[in-house]
């Protein structure tokens, strides 16, 4: 399993390759060398924003933006034009830097919170595998009791990465299958536990308040815990992440976004909208492919050149 | 659903209408307004553009701009676009001749396969059928166990072979056990997979080689964005599909997406997942979903799920309050707690008509707390007071207030909330009035 920049990057590229053919390539070839900076040219580039999940506003934004500094620089080419936009997109995508937090002295604990079908199961598998080849124990906690056999899906995950799995009956409090894991890391001095919550819609007010219940319940254990609540995000989602992201920040306070699925089609403009509309949230890890290993921190400068290669 | 675009466009409508005479220029505010709204309901960039170009081309000609009542005829236009786009006749389940009927569910990872395969056994059960599941997805940890709890669930049969590794010969064999079993209707929970992954999506046109189902349905979050294009595009063209199930449409989707796939597949959306019990899934009625989009409600949807749940009687004692608009405040709280029968109250609430009466009501019915509130508020009544809430005054209010421990400002925000309701539902029975079973109809010509 190899590590370290050189080899994450040559795949985050490989995985972005669809994004930046479909989003970042048509970008180039609307900003082609030759062509003016005009209504029409404006019009593409808000073609393809919007269709990269972007949404109006930050779209506008974005435009707005361009025109502005298109002005003062006086640049009137596309060429010109082409620039300034990887660079307004490179700034907005930056305020999202982030890295994983961890707790000074372990364990440290990490809630994958969302709506049903982001990714949270296969997100928590890659991130365990990840903390095991740095040599470090994991405990899984199978909070999610209610879907059907989730918590087997953890414990086929547990088996294969040769981690231990908390989990209890079907239809059991999560809080206390979280507060039971909490417990156990702490009598077996395990360093990470990576807690897999039960998918659900943001607005569901109930099932909210049930996440933040267990949230309460970590923090009551562990203080300092949980060190990060991680939001995973769909990048196939439309402009409904903004909201999943605003009211799951609101009622559990998340700490960051894991933005999975961008090896297909999706362009993952939505961060634009999200950067926009829900501040102050990190993206801090992407999943750009099936594969164990496919689970990448986010860096902003890359994605943006990604986007414009 | 939809009622963000809902909104967006009533506001547009709210405008056009009872407009004397329109302007080239009116008709263009109006469309930009409309793109905006669809733009950001998510609906696909392309989509948008040849609808908003086709109302165009009816909108500045002869029809509206000489007509007595143009912006009725320019929300006329919105309608019957709108219907076309999402559809017009609902799409039926197409049963084989000769049992078994195949039906193979396919789509991306975390779209609701298994869970819609589990909601359309219940469903299926519920038409009188013998529903076989039969689990394909070999790769995604424990699929085939919940699919097998699903199953028992549903109360159906599953056929689940967890050792079984290839999807080709456990869906033969599925069918196999079908007919062997005498099940009517067969339902492939497939895999998800990417539209762009070529060895997975030769796995499933093999599957459809195998087994030839007489449906294949692409199960589409209802939050995708602008990629739901892309990925029904991917499947409609390599593996080829019959129909949409569309699922979380319970969330504040704004189900662009489906509007979407629609317009490129040309393929009918079919069924609708509205919640997380198994009978959350419904015939999808394009026509009605029009009108409800256009703020016209869905009466015809809300009066089937009541026969569903409540007896003929009561029916009928509802479908007179509504003609007659005679709706006291026992009435209201009967509804409420009818209400409770039919299921999740926003899922109720969301098929009556004008999104902005309706919010305030929707606000409070929404938290089971506040309803029962509600029901101390109105059990703290005189069966005067509740057959004629005109009567109450302020020492009424705050008397009310007292005995159901609730604040006056409570007991007044009840008052109103009735008092929208008793108005929406006047308005309800105006269009009721061209028959009860009739077509919804738009009030104007």
């Amino acid at each position: 399993m190899a590590q370290g920049p050189p080899a994450w990057f040559g795949r985050l590229r490989q995985g972005l390759e669809k994004m930046r053919r479909e989003f970042g390539g048509r970008l180039k070839d609307a900003l082609a060398a030759g062509a003016r900076l005009d209504a029409a040219l404006l019009e593409d580039l808000e073609a393809l924003l919007v269709q990269a999940d972007a949404g109006i506003p930050a779209t506008t934004d974005l435009l707005g933006e361009l025109a502005r500094r298109a002005r003062e620089s006086g640049a009137r080419s596309a060429e010109a034009a082409r620039a300034v936009m990887e660079e307004i997109i490179a700034e907005r995508l930056a305020a999202l830097a982030g890295e994983l937090s961890e707790a000074a002295r372990p364990p440290t604990v990490y809630l994958l919170v969302g709506v049903n079908g982001t990714g949270k199961t296969t997100s928590l598998a890659k991130l365990a595998r990840r903390f095991r080849a740095q040599g470090r124990s994991v405990l899984l906690a199978a909070a999610d009791t209610f879907r059907a056999a989730a918590a087997e899906q953890l414990v086929v995950w547990g088996e294969r990465l040769g981690v231990p799995v908390i989990r209890q009956a079907p239809g059991a409090d999560p809080a206390a299958v979280a507060f039971d894991a909490v417990r156990a890391a702490l009598a077996r001095g395990i360093d990470v536990v990576l807690v897999d919550t039960a998918g659900r819609l943001h607005t569901r007010s109930n099932l909210m308040d049930e996440l933040a219940k267990l949230r309460r319940v970590v923090a009551r254990e562990l203080p300092g815990a949980p060190h990060e609540v991680l939001l995973v995000l769909d990048a196939t989602t439309g402009l409904n992440a903004v909201q999943q992201a605003r009211l799951f920040q609101q009622s559990v306070g998340v700490t960051g976004i894991i933005l999975t699925k961008l090896d297909g089609t999706a362009k993952g403009g939505v961060l634009l909208a999200v950067a926009r509309e829900v501040p102050g949230v990190p993206v801090k890890l992407i999943g750009v492919g099936e594969g164990p290993d496919d689970l990448q921190p986010f860096d902003p400068a890359a994605f943006a050149r990604a986007l414009f290669d | 659903m939809f009622e963000y675009l809902a909104s967006r466009l009533e506001a547009v409508i709210r405008r056009l209408r009872g407009r004397g005479k329109l302007t080239e220029a009116d008709v263009d505010t109006a469309l930009r307004e409309v793109r905006l709204a669809l733009l950001e309901a998510d609906v696909n960039y392309r989509v948008v553009k040849d609808f908003v170009a086709r109302l165009r081309e009816r909108a500045v000609g002869d029809e509206v701009l000489h007509s007595l009542t143009p912006g009725q005829q320019v929300v006329k236009i919105v309608h019957e676009e709108l219907s076309r786009l999402l559809g017009e006749a609902p799409a039926r389940l197409a049963m084989a001749p000769a049992p078994p009927t195949v039906v193979m569910l396919v789509g991306l990872q975390g779209s609701g396969k298994t869970t819609t395969a589990g909601k359309l056994a219940w469903w299926l059960k519920g038409q009188g059928r013998q529903p076989l599941l039969v689990a394909l997805d070999v790769r995604r940890p424990a699929a085939m166990e919940q699919l097998s709890v699903v199953a028992r669930q549903a109360g159906a049969a599953a056929y689940v072979r967890p050792e079984g590794r290839d999807p080709v010969a456990l869906a033969r064999d599925g069918v196999a056990e079908a007919r062997a079993g005498g099940r009517d209707v067969v339902v492939l929970d497939t895999a998800g997979r990417l539209h762009v992954d070529d060895e997975l999506m030769a796995e499933l046109v093999r599957v459809k080689q195998a087994v030839r189902p007489h449906e294949v349905l692409l199960v589409l979050d209802a939050m995708t964005g602008q990629d739901a294009v892309a990925l029904a595009e991917g499947f409609a063209g390599r593996v080829g599909i019959d129909g949409v199930i569309l699922t979380k449409l319970d969330g504040d989707a704004r189900g662009g997406a489906a509007l979407s796939v629609r317009a490129v597949t040309g393929v009918p959306i079919k069924f609708a997942g509205v919640g997380e019990r198994l009978e959350a899934l419904e015939p999808f009625h394009p026509d009605r979903m029009a009108s409800r989009i256009l703020g016209m409600g869905d009466v015809l949807s809300l009066i089937e799920k009541a026969q569903a749940a409540a007896d003929a009687e009561q029916i009928r004692a509802m479908e007179e309050r509504l003609r007659t608009a005679r709706f006291t405040l026992e009435d209201f709280l009967d509804q409420l707690r009818q209400v409770r029968k039919l299921g999740p109250l926003e899922q109720v609430l969301g098929m009556l008509p004008g999104g902005g009466p309706l919010k305030q009501v929707q606000g409070m019915a929404l938290d089971p707390k506040a309803l029962d509130r509600v029901e101390a508020i109105i059990n703290s009544m005189t069966p005067q007071e509740r057959r004629n809430p005109d009567l109450i005054d302020g020492s009424r209010r705050r008397r009310i207030a007292r005995g159901s421990g609730t604040q006056v400002q409570d007991v007044n925000r009840l008052l109103r909330q009735y008092q929208e309701l008793r108005q929406l539902l006047k308005r309800l029975s105006a269009l009721e009035a061209g028959g009860r079973r009739g077509r919804l109809r738009l009030p104007f010509p």
